[in-house]
């Protein structure tokens, strides 16, 4: 698979106080082919959003490379990267889909606010663009003159989708897309995904905490602890056989409904380190790792390949 | 779980007033909470679980009118206070989680400080001992570093960690009954877990009652001693949790479940439940709400719907349960 976004080495760091800094994203390393679904899943507040919002150029990098194809975004500046020409080739849904709408924006209007701005579309083929749009991520053509507040979650979802394909991008970034969403309309809008992959050949980062929709959704799984990935691989390969000790704590602490899943829980103990100044040489998840030794807080384990396609950064996986 | 109920909802019925009509939102809604157990309210999207939090607490939008019905907590009528008697109770009695963890932050106080304030105001917490004891709260949501993160504004934390913030405000003060709306849509599972034992713990040492507004029906049945499910403001199906899963009656909850990524093996399998809610400011609303979507439509569907209970525990609101 050729490589459609280039990740290396990406870091943002964010000044919390005094000369303190607070190490969101930490010096991260992964790539996403064409065409291929990679979820990004890990702790809540372990740098996802913040990962993503430097992807999209919402915020600038402390260091790293960001290459989209032959370009390098982390050199455009996140101030100007709204008029720059790579803006639609990256595009984001929002989790809550309500929110980042703008309430005095009907859907067609919504749809149609980067056609204008990116594609520069107007009058009868702007309209056609539009419509096409809402067909295809089946949103009723009679819903488009709505404003927000008169949708439901699911075709506020809807529209935040038809909006950020609008422009055929190469990369479509959603963070917890379906979240604020009742199980039967994420059904919906997985299986809208899942068919516009196949038919417009997008590549998506996939952020969610919902690990059972990750896997039925996503090619690759990426797994985050503390501003670091400490496993990637084959979502399929990553669930049946985590090698990460935090890895196996998640999978372990989905909710089952059957008792009888639920025995032999790995329920993680101890607490959780600082994102503040963390000691370079000690494993982010040492102290709260079940095999935990000393030599964890030595030496940082590196991501390292332990299998093709697949990578841990674990001293003992 | 205790006889007593700490909250006993009966026929509670609500409207809402909009330019195109009277929205019939909730109709003869039924269903209690033990001391020290936790119901969890499930159901798509519009279907009323916030709407019957709201009129427990007291909080409805000034359109929404309590046309029928009582909620009993403590020996008196929540639906009957005054507003005074009400805010006396919100916070130290009745604590709810929002939805929309962020917008309900203050977003120019920082986090330690805001938890604090509610220890002060609601908890009988002195201004010297509060910050101590935020910072206690915001160790058991998990929050990393927890001394240092007090310090923060809640556009410096993530999403999910302004969730746990508001989990820690509302669990500072040791409620009676909790109400929490979808509290942890953005938590990771181990957290999630964490959290949800702590609500646990609070219902088992202070007999706490929980009500848990989710969508994911196998956290409610991991977590909850009871699931409630809810469709177009009718409650249809009522049973303990694993009652439920092995065993649902209501053709509602059945489709609940088939759209509900579990052990699926491809997104294929899963199926969303055909139809809409019914328009809810129709004149004509059918007695069972559900009629229009339902593949068991009988004859007898159009007569007013009958409360049958299976045992004891298991309540549906059928004709033709499955
Ligand atoms: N503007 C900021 N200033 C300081 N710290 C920040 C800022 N934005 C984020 N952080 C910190 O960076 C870390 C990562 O946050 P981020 O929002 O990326 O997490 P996340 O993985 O998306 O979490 P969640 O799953 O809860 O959404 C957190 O510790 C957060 O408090
Ligand atoms: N202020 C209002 N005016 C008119 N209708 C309202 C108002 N507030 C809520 N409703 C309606 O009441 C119904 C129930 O809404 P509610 O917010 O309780 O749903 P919910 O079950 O909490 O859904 P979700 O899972 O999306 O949060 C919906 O049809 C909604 O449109
Ligand atoms: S390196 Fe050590 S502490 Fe880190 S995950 Fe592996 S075993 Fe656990
Ligand atoms: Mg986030
Ligand atoms: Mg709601």
């Amino acid at each position: 698979m050729t490589g459609l976004l280039e990740i290396s080495q990406l870091a943002k760091r964010f000044e919390v106080g005094g000369k303190r800094l607070l190490y969101a994203v930490d010096e991260v390393t992964f790539t996403i082919g064409k065409g291929e679904t990679v979820g990004l899943v890990g702790e809540s507040g372990c740098g996802k959003s913040t990962l993503v919002r430097l992807i999209n150029r919402l915020l600038d990098p402390t260091s790293g490379s960001i290459r989209l194809g032959d370009t390098d975004l982390a050199a455009i500046r996140a101030s100007g990267f709204a008029g720059n020409t790579n803006r639609r080739r990256v595009q984001m849904v929002f989790q809550d889909a309500g929110d980042s709408l703008n309430p005095r924006f009907t859907a067609f209007h919504a749809i149609a606010d980067p056609l204008r701005r990116l594609k520069s579309l107007s009058g009868v083929a702007l309209t056609a663009r539009v419509e096409a749009l809402a067909d295809m991520t089946g949103l009723p053509r009679t819903l488009l003159t709505r404003f927000p507040h008169q949708l439901s979650g699911g075709q506020k979802a809807r529209v935040g989708i038809a909006r950020a394909i609008a422009v055929e991008p190469e990369l479509l970034i959603l963070d917890e897309p379906t979240a604020a969403l009742d199980v039967s309309v994420q059904v919906v809008i997985l299986q809208l995904l899942q068919t516009l992959k196949r038919e417009l050949g997008m590549s998506y980062l996939f952020v969610s905490h919902d690990l059972n929709v990750v896997r039925l959704l996503c090619d690759r799984v990426l797994v985050m602890y503390l501003g670091k990935i400490v496993e990637a691989g084959p979502a399929s390969e990553v669930f049946a056989d985590a090698k990460h000790p935090y890895t196996r704590a998640l999978i372990s602490a989905i909710p089952q409904a059957d008792p009888d899943k639920r025995v032999g829980r790995l329920r993680l103990g101890g607490e959780p380190r600082s994102p503040i100044d963390p000691d370079p040489k000690v494993c982010r998840f040492y102290g709260r790792c079940p095999t935990g030794e000393p030599r964890c807080a030595e030496q940082m384990p590196a991501l390292r390949d332990v299998g093709p396609d697949r990578q841990v950064a674990c001293h003992f996986a | 779980m205790s006889a007593i109920p700490a909250l006993a909802v009966d026929n509670l019925s609500v409207e809402f007033r909009t330019r195109s009509g009277i929205v019939k939102v909730l109709e003869h809604v039924s269903f209690s909470v033990g001391k020290g157990e936790t119901i969890a309210l499930v159901g798509e999207s519009g279907s009323g679980k916030s709407v019957t939090a709201f009129a427990v607490m007291g909080i409805l939008d000034a359109a929404g009118k309590v046309t029928s019905g009582t909620a009993m907590f403590g020996g008196s009528d929540l639906l009957k206070q005054s507003e005074r008697d009400l805010a006396e109770l919100r916070g130290r009695e009745l604590s709810m989680i929002f939805q929309n963890p962020r917008t309900a932050l203050n977003p120019i106080r920082r986090v330690g400080q805001q938890i604090a304030d509610v220890l002060v105001r609601h908890g009988g917490a002195t201004r010297a001992d509060a910050p101590k004891l935020a910072i206690e709260m915001l160790k058991k949501v998990r929050i990393p570093d927890p001394e240092r993160r007090a310090e923060a504004y809640p556009f410096e934390m993530s999403g999910g960690m302004c969730q746990r913030i508001m989990i820690a405000i509302a669990l500072a003060c040791r409620p009676a009954l909790l109400i929490a709306d979808e509290p942890t849509t953005g938590l990771d599972v181990t957290t999630q877990a964490v959290i949800m034992d702590l609500i646990g713990e609070l219902g088992r040492d202070s007999g706490m009652a929980t009500i848990f507004i989710t969508h994911d029906l196998a956290l409610a049945a991991e977590y909850c001693d009871r699931i409630v499910v809810m469709h177009a403001g009718h409650i249809v199906e009522s049973a303990p949790s694993q009652t439920l899963f092995a065993d649902p009656r209501h053709p509602y909850t059945a489709k609940l479940l088939a759209a509900t990524p579990g052990e699926t093996a491809s997104l294929a399998e899963l199926v969303s439940i055909p139809g809409n809610l019914p328009d809810l400011r129709r004149e004509d609303l059918p007695a069972c709400r559900y009629s229009g979507r339902c593949e068991r439509l009988v004859g007898r569907c159009a007569e007013p719907l009958p409360h049958q209970t299976i045992g004891d525990r298991h309540g549906i609101a059928c004709w033709n349960p499955l």
